[in-house]
């Protein structure tokens, strides 16, 4: 097994999917003579050509538009938002179309398209370009969400989303494509909808996805030192979400706390919360903690920066409340 | 925003407090887990710690008034909130009449005597008692209807007195059952005083009613020597710092018979016989309004001298109304010893969850016949031993009291 990043994990994964389909073809601003803003389609334009290696125009409801028809009508597009905060002028391709053509058509039309890119806070980068987003997309019935955080899940869940014929949002993290891992030489796939048990442990479930899980992590390592036990779940797929995952842990450990990069009104983790608290209830010796940033536009100060977003002193002290260790 | 604060259950038992004094003033910042106030409940006083913060903006029940669990004791909030409505609505509460006390005649009056008026009685009809819900986990809540057990009984540890599934499992209450007291009101008439009954002598009252109207109790009676007990005593205390008190050698001989005779360390369950393994000896301490059994743990594997270490602490709370609710509850044994009041014998009403209760009078100097047939002056002391006999038959009983006997008797015998 090689120790790579998730960039080129990445890469690998649009590397393969494009030689094995000749219908994959990449688009977006600057993937080609420039390799990709956060390079992850290094090399592809070499080795692949200008039809299948697109350089768009800083537009994205045109080209996200034009790569939903080519969808429609049999090509399997993938298209690289350069962040998700510039996706929100594409978002009528996506809900409306992408979303919605299967459905329109009576299932004759299908929609094989992937959208991806940095999704959610890195740094410096003030309230317009720190934004996580998935709720939005997630929200929407007709598309799959998914999400990685080691090299191992990015390429197995690219090279899956390639392949499946409804539209697929990919969450990447500008900060994550330098975290390495390994990934092994031959070839594999990693299903959408499968939940991966990060840590295991018996007394309180930790459940996140996307950058998030790193820093959860560090805080199941924290806990530790105090004696407790954590399981951290991480959930890879949104939407299909695996729910039984999810419960059987929370089962288990009677406990849980779900880290959400995203803000924490109506959103993605609070509906996960939601979902512990329902169908778990019986279950429960604590309320369902939520750890998410706070409900403010990021600010550009770094401290107050990183004071908005998740952190391993915010998730310990949210396990220790359910745990009622304080 | 301001938020009440709330009377909360501080015993297993309690359903409502007196508050005996104020820590904190209206005015004064509270952070959490400051103490807000001290209540008498029905065991002990107990300290109320916060669990909110803020400002306390008013204090609902002030000193010497007692509150149901649930109540509103006082308002926490922002300096300089709107709080009017908050209190109007707490001291309504407050002054709603119980619901055994009718209206009296001149609220009938003042409510006029038209039919139409009679059910608009609107605030003052008693409300349902939001309040007085138990708070608790789900997950506790199953385990508890499950086991059969009532939650109003347990304190719970968590946030604002949350029951969680640690508190159930760590609750050893005495059986399923549990009513509230039905507190019965004694009017007073001519130079007869109406004692109000307090929160400690209502469980008494119940406790011991419940214990010997359902408990089938039986006697056995037995006469000890106790010169070579009261021997060993002096030898002992001879040896160590401090002297070890007489009841310390009751409990520890108690508890060696009970190590010999095990399923008398039982309690009934109703579908079953629960057998303790630790003997957990409670030994009945007058405190002057009331009587308090605080609990010895595992006497079977500790010696005397640790015993009376333990033994004094606990006194010395109780006396001090500081006895915690764990301190007190689940004695599997208990031993009540009138003899200092000169009392020769008595029986007594056993202590659930336990099954048997062993009443020590005086030690008194008695012409005994001995060995010889020639009449001699003996220390003797009488033990009668109440048992419940859905758990022990008179012949169980009977071996253990005779063993307990030949121990005190001999008490190098729980050496065998």
């Amino acid at each position: 097994m090689a120790e790579i990043s998730i960039r080129d994990a990445l890469n690998q994964a649009l590397d393969e999917e494009m030689a094995r389909d000749e219908r994959v073809f990449v688009l977006g601003e600057e993937v080609g003579e420039y390799n990709g803003a956060y390079k992850v389609t290094r090399g592809l334009l070499d080795k692949y050509g200008a039809p299948r290696v697109l350089d768009t125009p800083i537009a994205e409801l045109g080209f996200t538009g034009l790569a939903v028809g080519a969808a429609t009508v049999g090509l399997r597009p993938v298209v690289e938002w350069m962040t998700f905060n510039f996706s929100l002028l594409a978002l009528d391709q996506v809900v409306n179309n992408a979303a919605k053509m299967r459905h329109m058509s009576g299932g004759q039309l299908s929609v094989p398209i992937v959208f991806r890119g940095p999704n959610g806070p890195a740094e410096y980068l003030s309230s317009q370009h720190s934004q996580a987003l998935q709720t939005l997309y997630v929200h929407v019935p007709g598309l799959k969400v998914a999400s990685y955080a080691t090299p191992y899940d990015a390429k197995g869940i690219l090279k899956s989303a390639i392949r499946d014929d409804n539209p697929v949002v990919l969450l990447e993290s500008e900060l994550a494509y330098a975290w390495t891992g390994e990934v092994p030489d031959e070839e594999y796939t990693i299903p959408l909808g499968k939940a991966d048990v990060k840590r295991e442990g018996g007394e309180v479930t930790l459940i996140t996805y996307s950058k998030p899980v790193r820093m959860v992590l560090e805080a199941a390592a924290e806990l530790e030192k105090l004696g407790v036990d954590a399981e951290v779940i991480d959930l890879r797929s949104l939407r299909p979400l695996d729910e039984d995952a999810i419960y059987a842990s929370v089962r288990k450990t009677n406990r849980a706390v779900v880290v959400d990069e995203a803000w924490p009104v109506a959103s993605f983790g609070s509906h996960v919360a939601w979902l512990i608290s329902r169908n778990c209830f019986d279950m429960l010796d604590a309320q369902v903690e939520l750890v998410s940033s706070e409900d403010v536009p990021m600010p550009y100060n770094h401290r107050l920066e990183l004071a908005a977003q998740p952190s391993v002193e915010k998730i310990v002290a949210a396990a220790k409340r359910v745990l009622y260790m304080e | 925003m301001a938020e009440r604060v709330l009377m909360t259950a501080l015993s297993p038992t309690m359903e409502e407090g007196t508050i005996v004094n104020w820590n904190k003033s209206e005015g004064d910042a509270v952070a959490a887990g400051d103490l807000l106030c001290e209540v008498e409940t029905d065991k002990a006083t107990m300290d109320y710690e916060s669990t909110q913060e803020g400002t306390l903006l008013k204090i609902v029940r002030g000193e010497g008034s007692s509150s149901r669990v649930g109540d509103t004791i006082a308002i926490l909030g922002e300096e300089g909130e709107q709080i009017d409505s908050l209190v109007e609505e707490s001291t309504a509460s407050a002054q709603k009449p119980s619901p055994q006390a009718g209206p009296t005649e001149s609220e009938r009056e003042a409510k006029g005597t038209t039919p139409a008026a009679a059910p608009a009685a609107g605030p003052d009809a008693p409300a349902a008692d939001d309040g007085a819900r138990v708070k608790a986990s789900p997950l506790a809540r199953r385990i508890a209807s499950e086991r059969g057990i009532d939650l109003r009984r347990i304190s719970g540890s968590g946030p604002s007195g949350r029951v969680v599934r640690a508190d159930v499992e760590s609750f050893s209450g005495e059986g399923a059952e549990d009513r509230a007291a039905a507190g019965s009101a004694v009017s007073g008439r001519g130079e007869d005083v109406t004692i109000p009954v307090s929160g400690k002598r209502a469980v008494i009252a119940r406790r011991l009613a419940e214990s010997k109207f359902s408990a089938p109790h039986y006697y056995l009676k037995s006469s000890v020597r106790m010169d070579a007990a009261v021997r060993a005593r002096k030898e002992l205390n001879a040896e160590i710092p401090q002297k070890a008190g007489f009841n310390a050698f009751l409990i520890k001989f108690a508890a060696e018979a009970l190590k010999r005779h095990p399923r008398v360390n039982a309690s009934w369950q109703g579908d079953h016989i629960l057998q303790f393994g630790s003997i957990d000896i409670g030994l009945a301490v007058d405190l002057g309004n009331g009587l308090v059994t605080p609990i010895v743990r595992d006497c079977g594997n500790r010696g005397i001298v640790d015993i009376d270490h333990a033994l004094r602490e606990l006194v010395e709370k109780a006396g001090d109304g500081k006895l915690q609710p764990q301190e007190y509850t689940g004695a599997t044994f208990t031993i009540s010893n009138l003899g200092s009041f000169g009392i020769e014998e008595f029986t007594a009403i056993i202590n659930p969850p336990g099954s048997a209760i062993l009443a020590v009078g005086e030690i008194a100097k008695t012409p005994v016949v001995n060995d010889r047939d020639e009449i001699e002056v003996a220390q003797i002391m009488k033990m009668t031993l109440s048992c419940d006999h859905r758990v022990i038959d008179g012949a169980e009983g009977g071996r253990f009291l005779h063993e307990l006997k030949r121990i005190v008797e001999n008490p190098v015998r729980v050496l065998f």
